[in-house]
């Protein structure tokens, strides 16, 4: 009996030295890992899988209705002949970055704007964020309608105002070039609201008296803003940029309730493409390859905000001195 | 460096009128404090100094200029935040040169001012720092180092110690004192705590309630406050109020305890009147003085406060030299005639003397 009690004792492991086991069941860092458990497994699930399976679908020559044969890079090589593609891709960086740019100027405008003490301030708040609270494919009619070459009310106003002959309209929608203009533009009017109300709640952290010390310094309205607004707003810039470039690049509503990627495949992104090829043509593999083809510039734009976030060193504590 | 002079200035926001009539004369030089409770406008006063405020009514001068219309920047002056207001982006150096760098002054004279600034307040090793890499109080000098670089006519100071702790305060109070005395720069300087007030001034505005109650060098006004609102403000523990009547060579309570009263007032006996003692100025007095019981005894070490009941009402009372007092205990209190107050029941005004 004695040593029975004295061999258990021994097995069981001294105090404060619990066995690998008991370690993860009460260790402060495994117990943290099996709170994310669930998190993780939904995102497994939802987010890697998808992606994984749409990685595997680039390499294969699936169809609807027909599991696809591993056919390596064929779908890429083909991708880098097709004219189409190449269209859409060079389209979807031009739409992105102009669309940005001009989103982050408006976007910082109002928001300079919306900081001042205007009238009605809560009032000019929320109209501000009418175009994004609007859904994507109803201001995508809206803006087919104002853009209709016949009956639209840009046309109607050319018109009136003599600017244009009612005979000869300009063919908004028809016209490649023109209908990629508009797409851009319906693109920065739904953004817009996106980046004005993100960089007014960065401006918004910006003590007042911060303001007062630069103007008793001798700062101009514009030397506060170059010296003192700007670069403490750098860092949420770099954020609300990058969630819109991303948004911006992987956008597909707006195009397809407007153009359908048309006229003549001027206003296809690759999203819409790979949709097209995709589901609609019933080339999975293709499809799947024209999306996977986004991934590295979506990977690129996150690297350079990953670097643009970095902590820069003012932000810093006192310990990483 | 110039002089300050205010006149008759008030201010409101829309209808609500928050100052009312100041003027201020401040000489060239003056270390000049501005001091009162919460909300009385003190705060207001220096920004409209600084050009952060508009100015409702009357006029401020800077040297021989008006100013109600200068903007800030050519006012000339420079202001030190309570919050420090440092540019968390900037490193030391480049918060203390920001105004010279704006005003397009070469870099070897930035870094020249800069310089002698650190020396000044003993920076030298945290130039290349930034804001949150300092305690408070480096924030604080970096705070006034911003402003002795600017070499400005007026310097103003907006409760800049109110962030610190006790012991920080008492030290950056001197170092502020210490810097003025070796600047000379006209100083306005804005705080609620009597005490800095009293230890930095050289003349203290005490304001209440959008007016000026009164102002005077500080012992001035801890000497002859002219009013129950000043004498009840300036001191720690504050000063004593008891209710009674004038009888002659003294003063009766209500419950007809008698204090002495030095020079008997002018006004008539059996006036109702307001009488004030300092805490420090009770004595013992076995003899004469008024029966009292020890409420709570606080020693503080260099001397004891003890909190007691006379006739009815609490009083403080301070001694230098240690008693063992109990609560409960029974004291005589008597006070030193030389040094007490008198005000009017009804207007608070202090009585004259014959």
């Amino acid at each position: 009996m004695a040593d029975a009690a004295v061999a258990r004792t021994e097995a069981r492991p001294m105090p404060g030295e619990p066995s690998a086991w008991q370690q993860l069941k009460v260790n402060r860092n495994w117990l943290g890992f099996w709170f994310m458990v669930p998190a993780m497994a939904f995102l497994v699930l939802f987010l890697v899988y998808p992606l994984g399976k749409g990685l595997w679908m680039s390499f294969t020559d699936a169809r609807i209705g027909r599991e696809g044969r591993f056919v390596g890079l064929e779908n890429f090589e083909w991708l880098s002949d097709d004219s189409d593609f190449i269209r859409a891709l060079i389209f979807t960086i031009v739409f992105t970055f102009v669309a940005s740019a001009v989103k982050f100027a408006i976007g910082l405008y109002l928001a300079l704007l919306l900081n001042n003490n205007l009238p009605f301030k809560a009032f000019v708040r929320s109209v501000v964020l009418i175009p994004f609270i609007v859904p994507t494919v109803l201001s995508a009619v809206a803006f087919w309608w104002i853009f209709d070459t016949q009956f639209s009310v840009i046309t109607w106003g050319l018109v009136k105002m003599g600017l244009i002959d009612r005979g000869s309209p300009i063919n908004w929608m028809g016209d490649p070039f023109m209908a990629q203009c508009v797409v851009i533009f319906a693109n920065i009017w739904r953004g817009i609201p996106f980046i004005a109300i993100t960089l007014l709640a960065g401006l918004q952290t910006v003590s007042p008296s911060l303001y007062e010390a630069a103007t008793l310094d001798g700062a101009t309205r514009w030397q506060n803003f170059r010296y003192v607004t700007y670069p403490l707003l750098t860092p949420i810039i770099a954020v609300v940029m990058t969630f819109s470039v991303l948004f911006t690049f992987t956008d597909f509503q707006l195009i397809w309730a407007m153009t359908r990627g048309g006229p003549v495949n001027a206003t296809h992104l690759m999203a819409t493409l790979s949709y097209q090829r995709g589901i609609l043509g019933g080339n999975l593999g293709e499809g799947a390859a024209i999306a996977i083809s986004m991934v590295p510039f979506l990977l690129a734009a996150i690297m350079f905000s990953w670097f643009g976030l970095q902590r820069r060193k003012w932000q810093q504590g006192e310990s990483n001195d | 460096m110039a002089s300050v002079d205010i006149r008759d200035v008030r201010k409101s926001f829309g209808s609500t009128a928050i100052i009312h009539g100041v003027s201020v004369p401040i000489a060239d030089g003056e270390f000049v404090v501005l001091v009162g409770p919460s909300g009385c406008g003190k705060s207001t006063l220096l920004r409209m100094i600084a050009g952060l405020e508009n100015i409702t009514g009357g006029e401020i001068a800077i040297g021989d200029r008006v100013v109600n219309n200068v903007p800030p920047k050519e006012r000339d002056i420079a202001m030190v935040f309570q919050n420090y207001a440092l540019y968390p982006h900037m490193t030391v150096a480049d918060n203390m040169g920001f105004s010279l760098k704006l005003r397009k002054a070469p870099q070897s004279e930035i870094d020249a001012k800069v310089k002698r600034a650190a020396e000044i307040l003993n920076l030298g090793a945290l130039l290349d720092r930034f804001p949150r890499q300092l305690s408070g109080g480096q924030r604080q000098r970096v705070a006034m180092g911003r402003a002795i670089v600017r070499d400005p006519q007026v310097f103003l100071f907006d409760e800049p110690l109110s962030n610190l702790d006790a012991k920080l305060r008492v030290a950056m109070r001197t170092e502020i004192k210490e810097l003025h005395q070796r600047l000379k720069t006209t100083t306005v300087y804005v705080t609620h705590d009597q005490i800095e007030a009293m230890t930095m001034a050289d003349k203290i505005v005490v304001m209440h309630d959008g007016i000026v109650e009164q102002m005077g060098a500080p012992l001035d006004l801890y000497d002859n406050p002219v009013n129950l609102f000043v004498a009840g403000f300036i001191g720690s523990p504050a000063m004593n109020f008891l209710r009674g009547k004038i009888d002659g060579q003294f003063f009766v309570l209500e419950g007809g305890a008698r204090l002495p009263l030095g020079t008997p007032p002018s006004a008539s006996a059996g006036q109702p009147a307001i009488y004030g003692i300092r805490p420090e100025h009770f004595l013992i007095d076995n003899e004469a003085g008024a029966e009292a019981e020890v409420v709570v005894v606080e020693p503080t070490g260099s001397e004891i406060q003890v909190v007691a009941r006379l006739d009815g009402q609490e009083v403080i009372a301070v001694f230098r030299e240690r008693h063992d007092f109990k609560p409960g205990d029974k004291i005589r209190l008597g006070t030193d005639r030389r040094v007490t107050h008198l005000f009017d029941a009804q207007s608070g005004k202090t009585l004259a003397r014959q």
